[in-house]
């Protein structure tokens, strides 16, 4: 039954900012690489619809974007990872300037900074295929292969559409499939359900700051645009006409609060002219969405709402080792939004910037030490290997019709409310946890399907995967830090200084590590 | 949502097929057509990767029907993306030149007209 075969020293899964930027550490590393994407290597995941920033940071300002960086992590963050990923990106970005027009402004400097992400992802994609790298498009992993000793060595999945079998066996995997949107309409995010965290899981990979998953953006209620900066100049108002106190900016309190007393509409109509004639050369997708619905944002009011990000610009994921990407499992190594970036965010949203260096940066790390590790490791034959995957994929019982859209709308019902996620109290997140281990032992228990439609019921296994590692997190973070608000613990615990791990497909776990060894910023 | 594919422009290069990232589009005898409209996630990435101008993203998350090629055509919307993209032809023109640069100053103009917030900065 198997159309696709293929044999590689490094397989790199998702074709995103870090997936791509681990393709070509690898590639660079001498070894052979494929790399496979559930979509299209230049338009998947959120930074395509979106315009990457980097923590773009000169030598002589480092320590000091270090040392506030440090304050904000909140007694999560690392020195030493944030110093490597600010060096990396400083000397990265240049060498990238055959495969990307870096702007320059009046003065004449090139703009290495923020790159809008269509023209970024088509240029890591050409690279990428320069260096040797074999794409495989609309290629999908749905499970991960190990060897009887334990160590990962490649990836099976199906083809879309068409659900055409395949599989790669590698000397090692790097894990690149983003971070998990729940299920929330975040643009550009419909790929990011975390299918990868699932299958690392399998494998007997752990997490970090699961708990750090509360991010939200402010968006037009009904029209696709999450590119929030004219939301900087915007004034709001509730369905009578009445403005509200709520100050633009980082802080999405005030609005969800709004929200939930009932709808909030709108205007950017404090953005200058100026600001307002470039904005189609700035961020040319800003406008698409409003202009298509007849609405001028400056002078209409629309309405609001906020997009869950989940662990996108939340904090979460696979737990690393080290910052060359290594997990807790042999031959496995997540980059970018799959794995924490609690060392280099803390406890707050790295954002755009910081989250695209990491990309950038683990990435290129994960790639080398992935290439390294295959060399020593070799290739294993195809026929030791056992494939991992189970929830929504083999049925532990009777198998059964389940559906998918169903279960990524009880995911979502969970995940998305911010009366829910973004103002937790241990009682709600009791409440979500059951209901979420429903779903979970469902899915598990009877979840099998057949052609195109296993995708979405892996990806509904996935989401709700995700989803109680987070919930499981908020509820031993008794405290309230960075962004994870817990009502009923408002406030900080300097016992608490300290990265919580979780894990676990039957039986969801969470621990506490050792307090990092840092006197908490006051 | 995908809409529309314009068959008077449309070449049935395929392009759209390939750089859908839901696969949304299969290739038929008669060229691209919508196979999975409710897969689509409205990014407008295939309206950019569409070298004839033939695709109309609508602005909804859902289908809204109703629109047909001539309004379209009429409303210059068609390539409006790719043309402010400066993608293919449009690549030399100072008109769409890339500015995603001055971000970081759209940002310190709000901070600095919002003295109590802190403006944001994440794109």
């Amino acid at each position: 039954m198997e159309t696709g075969a293929f044999e590689a020293d490094v397989l790199v899964i998702g074709g995103g900012l870090s997936g791509a930027w681990s393709a070509i550490g690898a590639a660079r590393a001498g070894a052979q690489v494929i790399l496979v994407d559930k979509g299209y290597v230049g338009t998947s995941g959120v930074a395509a619809a979106a315009g990457p920033g980097h923590w773009w940071v000169a030598p002589e300002q480092r320590e000091a974007a270090i040392r506030q960086r440090l304050e904000t992590a909140q007694g999560l963050g690392d020195a030493d990872w944030m110093a490597q990923i600010l060096d990396l990106t400083w000397r990265t970005l240049p060498t990238f300037a055959a495969y990307y027009r870096f702007p320059k402004d009046e003065a004449g400097q090139v703009q290495y900074r923020s790159l809008r992400g269509p023209e970024y992802l088509r240029g890591l994609r050409r690279l990428a295929m320069d260096l040797g790298v074999r794409i495989l498009d609309h290629h999908p992993a749905l499970e991960l292969l190990q060897t009887h000793d334990g160590a990962i060595v490649g990836a099976a999945g199906q083809t879309r559409p068409g659900a055409e079998p395949w599989r790669v066996i590698a000397g090692a995997v790097v894990l690149a499939s983003g971070g998990c949107a729940v299920g929330s309409r975040l643009h550009g995010s419909r790929n990011n359900t975390g299918d990868g965290h699932l299958m690392a899981a399998e494998a007997g990979a752990d997490f970090s700051g699961m708990e750090f998953s509360a991010y939200y953006t402010v968006g037009p209620a009904t029209l696709p645009n999450t590119r929030s900066m004219l939301f900087s100049f915007a004034r709001y108002f509730d369905a009578a006409g009445r403005e509200l106190d709520i100050p633009p900016g980082e802080r999405v309190e005030p609005l969800a609060k709004a929200l939930l007393e009932g709808p909030v509409f709108c205007t950017l109509d404090r953005t200058p002219e100026d600001i307002r004639a470039i904005m189609p050369s700035v961020q040319p997708n800003f406008m698409l969405g409003f202009d298509r619905a007849g609405v001028d944002p400056y002078t209409d009011r629309f309405e609001v709402t906020l997009l869950g990000e989940g662990t996108i610009r939340g904090v979460g994921g696979l737990r690393l080792r080290a910052i060359d990407g290594r997990t807790a499992v042999e031959g496995l190594y997540a980059v970018g939004d799959v794995a924490s970036r609690e060392r280099v965010t803390g406890a707050i949203s790295g954002g755009g910037a910081v989250n695209s260096s990491w990309a950038l940066s683990s990435g290129l790390l994960a790639g080398q030490a992935a290439a390294s590790f295959a060399r020593r490791a070799g290739r294993s034959s195809p026929l030791q290997v056992r494939a991992l995957g189970r929830a929504g994929l083999r049925a532990q019982r009777q198998a059964a019709t389940v559906d998918a859209a169903d279960a990524i709308a009880a995911v979502r019902s969970e995940m998305n409310p911010y009366d829910k996620n973004l103002f937790r109290s241990g009682a709600g997140l009791s409440a979500s946890q059951a209901r979420l281990e429903q779903g979970w032992r469902y899915i598990a228990d009877h979840g099998q399907a057949l052609g195109d439609g296993a995708l979405r019921l892996r990806e509904a296994a996935s989401m709700t995967a995700v989803a109680r590692w987070c919930v499981a997190s908020g509820l031993n973070r008794v405290e309230s830090r960075g962004m994870h608000h817990r009502l009923d613990a408002p406030t900080k615990d300097s016992s608490l200084a300290k990265r919580l791990r979780s894990g676990g497909l039957d039986q969801v776990w969470t621990e506490y590590e050792r307090p990092v060894a840092r006197i908490e910023a006051a | 949502m995908i809409e529309l594919i314009v068959k008077d422009r449309c070449t049935g290069c395929g392009d759209c097929v390939t750089a859908c990232p839901t696969r949304v589009f299969d290739l038929t005898p008669d060229g691209p057509a919508i196979a999975r409209q409710a897969d689509c996630q409205t990014c407008f990435l295939c309206e950019l990767y569409c070298p004839a101008d033939a695709l109309y993203v609508g602005p909804a998350y859902e289908p809204a029907g109703g629109i047909d090629a001539e309004m379209l055509l009429a409303s210059g919307r068609l390539g409006q993306y790719r043309r402010d993209s400066g993608w293919g032809e449009w690549t030399d023109d100072p008109r769409h030149s890339d500015e995603h640069w001055r971000m970081g100053s759209i940002f310190a103009r709000a901070r600095a007209m919002a003295p109590s917030g802190d403006g944001g900065d994440k794109g």
